[in-house]
């Protein structure tokens, strides 16, 4: 008996399936130099194209002149709008229902904007190219704050009918967008203005950027004599890229072939369609030669896709012993020149409304008003699923206020309000359906092993220190326990441009018992190869390392949505695990017939189907397949191949619990952090070290932008941090080590219960920074004081509060 | 245009000679014109890293060293460390450590960990973080590159006791 038990575990292991810290299989091509990343690529002929960027942020184009630009050696054309018009290319759908100039068309809208693209033989001769086409500008007055611009009369869009409706409603105004609301505004409004306690707080989340270390790029490669378009490109959601190409410019989609190669991180810097992607394709149309293009690093932070830039106003009112009664929130979301962020078509401020976090709000109204100004466009999601990381940093701020103004633990304040765990599926006041969670047992956890008393009782005494003048530094709680909303999503609400958010993979199992299964996905260092195989493994009973994945490639894989959002393993998971129950339904028939037995009468048991109460009678996967192609089973068709498109019934609901804790120099203004425990709860988990390195990438991205990382601007427009000497990625030397922990909650709706882990610790981090430094400052009477907390400002914030008198 | 310049170099063991304008940067000259890729760009302004080789034994980013700088030079990269048959311990180790994630910074914080570890063969944890600066990654968080390249020095120097 018990031989057979170790052989079953024998079995289980040699699968390396769900829960086991399977090694990555693509980390040979990686640490060998041998990846194939977009920059890689390298065709006959192949052509380099870049663009003549706008100095002004503002201002109309009087004449374009290409002449001494087409004069130089090895520069092959200059394409202006004027070019584009005529095919209709010179403006572009956005994904937010806006249109975007590919190149300026009579005026700009930011710094860095696309003017011409210069086509020449290789990058050197693009850029001499660049240097020689004259352009003439007249300056228009630029606006780079949203509140300004819903009061100015310079209208920014002049393209725009300024008192029609956009893509999302009536406007208010010509720089005006939209306005987007959830909830119950006078409910919410009542609730408040009677409530015993009321706490407000305005609040900046700055601009940032995703910063992927790969900038974004594409090779275009036109073949004339088929008539077939093949981009290579950084794409988050090629098949999507691959449809919008199609819709733009008339190419009939079977003739388009959209391949993602390696991609070197997105962060959802690489979700959007950019102008360089347009011009790469009429260039190799143009020039019948194929055309890369690839972002430097001023274009990438200067152009393509910040992330963030909402002002957000709150008010949350309690009882007097903490109950909170009602959620207020109005953000003014700066758009930049042109609405270009990427968010489902129906939801123009992302997953914003998951503002009321983790807790049980009764009442909650949130608005935000879309503005445009002369900024970048993008408002992408940076490492988080639409907005969420706004409205977590929003809620865990606006809780940390509460507990101050209502003189409560802030830890205590989140234990009385969390949403209890008999309380799930719960619909909260903006309209989401939680759909499974256990906050009071991550909480609990949380506090105890960091000894969060402890803690407080060094912190009260270290503040004594101070006062005596014993320590110039202050020490820093910082608390977060966040809810996100991830998996977008379910077709009935999510939709970009019109196609469903499902997901998809197919299967094909060969003879032997190996198998190849694509998904509609992406990868972008998730290690997709590693865990998509893990869960196939599991569900058909072949070994992992039998199983490659493939993605990316828009002629072989199945029609998807991307990887953004932590929607890889909500949606496409669900969709492999989902294909892998077909394969093995047909497996179950196979074996039966094999076993001459009847299909009710074997079940599956690891690797194998085994007769039932007989587990010596069985057929293993692998004979299994071998009998699909070589048997001729009545009634079964040949082979074992299997497709599933997931549509999920909901999104999925990962949270998790940090406390940072942080020693701060006064003088300095230098945070040392010291302790940094960060507990997530993202459901059945598949790859224990997969996971444990995203949450240690993700709560690095968090410290960058809560503790330094910016775009910025000055009044003229111009753009401060368009290169790494300015915008803060932070080194090895600046980041500590993380204790990782976990509680499972396994999603109720999803096939295996996984929930989505990649994009938590940056959603969950950067509030949890924030509340540190915010906290040191705490007892000296500080209340909110807005991100990046580099070292000037939290000396700043010293000063203010008088510390160096 | 400038005059173009006769440039000779020895890359991974090979003798490479060429002519090239005096503005072409040593990374184009690797990856475009000796198709050596291993080496990426990622901010040309020296700050990532990404395009981390060794020359003469230094840790050097060619993205801010022209080619003709190089004249002469002795240059390793990552295709130089090691195959598919002779891994070197680090490319070993940041596998086993999960030390990479999308693999774009990989080549460069190789390279460069082959450097630190010959100029400290048991360093701290300190030491590899600060030796390490000049290598940004923003997938991993760092956490598991230095306890990958921690690993491989135990790996190289339990190697060189036993070759001693």
């Amino acid at each position: 008996m018990k031989d057979e038990v170790d052989n079953r575990e024998d079995r289980v292991a040699n699968l390396k399936g769900m829960g086991c810290s399977r090694k990555r299989v693509e980390d040979a091509r990686f640490t060998q130099g041998k990846g194939n990343y977009v920059d890689d690529v390298k065709l006959d002929g192949m052509l380099f194209g870049d663009f003549v960027r706008s100095p002004y942020a503002h201002a109309r184009i009087t004449s374009i002149n290409t002449e001494e630009a087409l004069k130089v050696p090895g520069v092959l054309a200059v394409l202006t709008a004027a070019d584009l018009e005529p095919l209709g290319l010179h403006w572009m759908p956005t994904l937010a229902g806006d249109k975007q100039m590919v190149l300026a068309d009579g005026k700009v809208l930011f710094q860095g904007q696309e003017v011409a693209f210069v086509v020449a033989q290789d990058r050197y001769a693009a850029a001499d190219g660049i240097e020689a086409v004259e352009v003439e500008y007249e300056e228009l007055p630029v606006i780079v704050d949203p509140f300004e611009s819903l009061k100015s009369d310079v209208i920014l869009r002049e393209d725009l009918d300024p008192t029609a409706d956009g893509a999302h409603g009536p406007r208010k105004h010509p720089n005006h967008i939209f306005t987007w609301e959830a909830g119950d505004k006078e409910p919410t409004e009542e609730v408040i203005a009677n409530a015993e306690v009321v706490a407000e707080e305005e609040m900046y989340y700055h601009r940032t950027h995703p910063c992927p270390l790969e900038t974004c790029g594409c090779v275009a490669s036109m073949d004339k004599v088929n008539g077939k378009l093949t981009l290579w490109g950084t794409f988050q959601a090629p098949h999507a890229i691959r449809t919008v190409v199609s819709l733009i410019s008339g190419i009939e989609e079977h003739n388009i072939r959209v391949i993602s190669p390696d991609i070197g991180g997105g962060f959802g810097n690489k979700v959007g369609a950019y102008p360089g992607y347009v011009c790469s394709v009429v260039a190799s149309i143009v020039t019948g030669k194929p055309v890369k293009w690839i972002e430097d690093r001023m274009d990438n932070l200067m152009t393509t896709a910040f992330a963030r830039d909402y002002w957000m106003k709150g008010k949350i009112s309690a009882t007097k012993d903490g109950k909170i009664t009602g959620l207020h929130c109005h953000v003014t979301a700066d758009h930049g020149g042109f609405d270009a962020c990427a968010d489902p078509t129906k939801f123009p401020a992302g997953f914003m409304n998951i503002c009321t976090g983790s807790y049980d709000i009764p009442t909650a109204y949130l608005e935000v008003d879309g503005v445009y100004t002369n900024k970048a466009p993008g408002g992408v999601s940076y490492r988080c699923s639409f907005r969420v990381t706004e409205a977590v940093y929003f809620i865990e701020r606006m809780i940390e206020v509460l507990a101050i103004k209502l003189n409560m633990d802030a830890a205590e304040l989140r234990r009385i309000n969390f949403i209890k765990k008999e309380q799930f599926p719960y619909t909260a006041a903006l309209g989401w359906e939680y759909d499974s969670g256990d906050y009071h047992t991550a909480w609990e956890k949380a506090l105890t092993t960091v000894d969060y008393d402890g803690l407080r009782a060094e912190q009260a005494q270290r503040v004594e220190d101070f006062k005596a003048g014993k320590t110039r530094k202050l020490m820093g709680i910082g608390l977060s326990f966040f809810t996100e909303i991830v998996g977008a999503g379910p077709v009935k609400n999510c939709d970009i441009l019109g196609l469903g958010m499902f997901d998809s993979c197919e299967i094909r199992i060969h003879p032997t018992g190996s198998a190849i299964a694509r998904l509609g996905t992406i990868s972008q260092g998730q290690g997709h190869a590693t865990t998509f195989a893990q869960i196939l493994a599991s569900e058909i009973g072949l070994p992992a390392d039998s199983i490659t994945i493939e993605e990316g490639d828009t002629d072989t894989a199945p029609y998807g949505l991307g990887t953004y959002g932590s929607r890889s393993t909500p949606v496409a998971g669900a969709a492999t695990a989902m294909a892998g129950r077909k394969i093995r339904a047909k497996a179950q028939m196979i074996a039966a017939y094999l076993l001459e037995v009847h299909d009710n009468d074997v079940e599956f048991d690891v690797d194998r189907f085994v007769v039932k109460g007989a587990p010596e009678k069985f057929k293993t996967m692998k004979e299994i397949a071998f009998a699909a192609y070589n048997q001729a089973i009545p009634g079964i068709e040949p082979g074992l191949e299997a497709v599933s498109y997931y549509d999920p019934p909901n999104m999925t609901y990962p949270f998790g619990a940090y406390v940072c804790v942080m020693d701060i120099d006064v003088d300095t203004g230098v945070p040392e952090i010291r302790r940094f425990y960060a507990l997530d709860d993202c459901g059945t988990r598949i790859n224990p070290m997969i996971i444990e390195g995203q949450v240690h990438g993700g709560l690095t991205e968090a410290l960058a932008v809560a503790l330094g990382q910016e775009i910025a601007y000055d009044d003229m427009g111009n753009c401060k941090t368009g290169t790494l000497m300015d915008f803060f990625l932070p080194t090895a030397w600046e980041v500590p080590n993380y204790e990782t922990d976990y509680t499972v909650t396994p999603s109720p709706h999803h096939p295996i219960g996984a929930k989505g882990v990649g994009e938590s610790p940056h959603v969950g981090g950067v509030p949890c920074f924030s509340n540190a430094v915010q906290d040191a400052f705490r007892p000296f009477g500080n209340t909110h004081t807005n991100m990046p907390h580099d070292h000037w400002r939290i000396w700043k914030m010293a000063n203010d509060l008088g510390l160096h008198d | 245009m400038s005059k173009k310049m006769h440039t000779t170099l020895k890359v991974n063991g090979k003798q490479e000679e060429f002519l090239a304008e005096p503005r072409e940067l040593l990374i184009y000259t690797l990856r475009e014109r000796l198709n050596i890729t291993g080496p990426h760009i990622g901010c040309e302004t020296s700050h990532c890293g990404a395009c981390t080789v060794t020359i003469d034994g230094k840790s050097v980013k060619s993205c801010t060293m022209f080619a003709a700088q190089a004249e002469g030079a002795e240059i390793t990269t990552i295709e130089g460390l090691g195959g598919p048959d002779d891994l070197h311990p680090l490319q070993e180790a940041f596998k086993e450590h999960h030390g990479l994630q999308c693999g774009y910074c990989t080549p460069g914080m190789i390279t460069r960990a082959t450097k630190l570890l010959e100029e400290i063969p048991n360093p701290t944890e300190e030491e590899i973080r600060f030796g390490m600066a000049g290598n940004i990654c923003r997938c991993t968080g760092y956490q598991n590159i230095v306890k990958s390249i921690q690993a491989a020095a135990t790996e190289m120097n339990a190697a060189k006791e036993a070759a001693e």
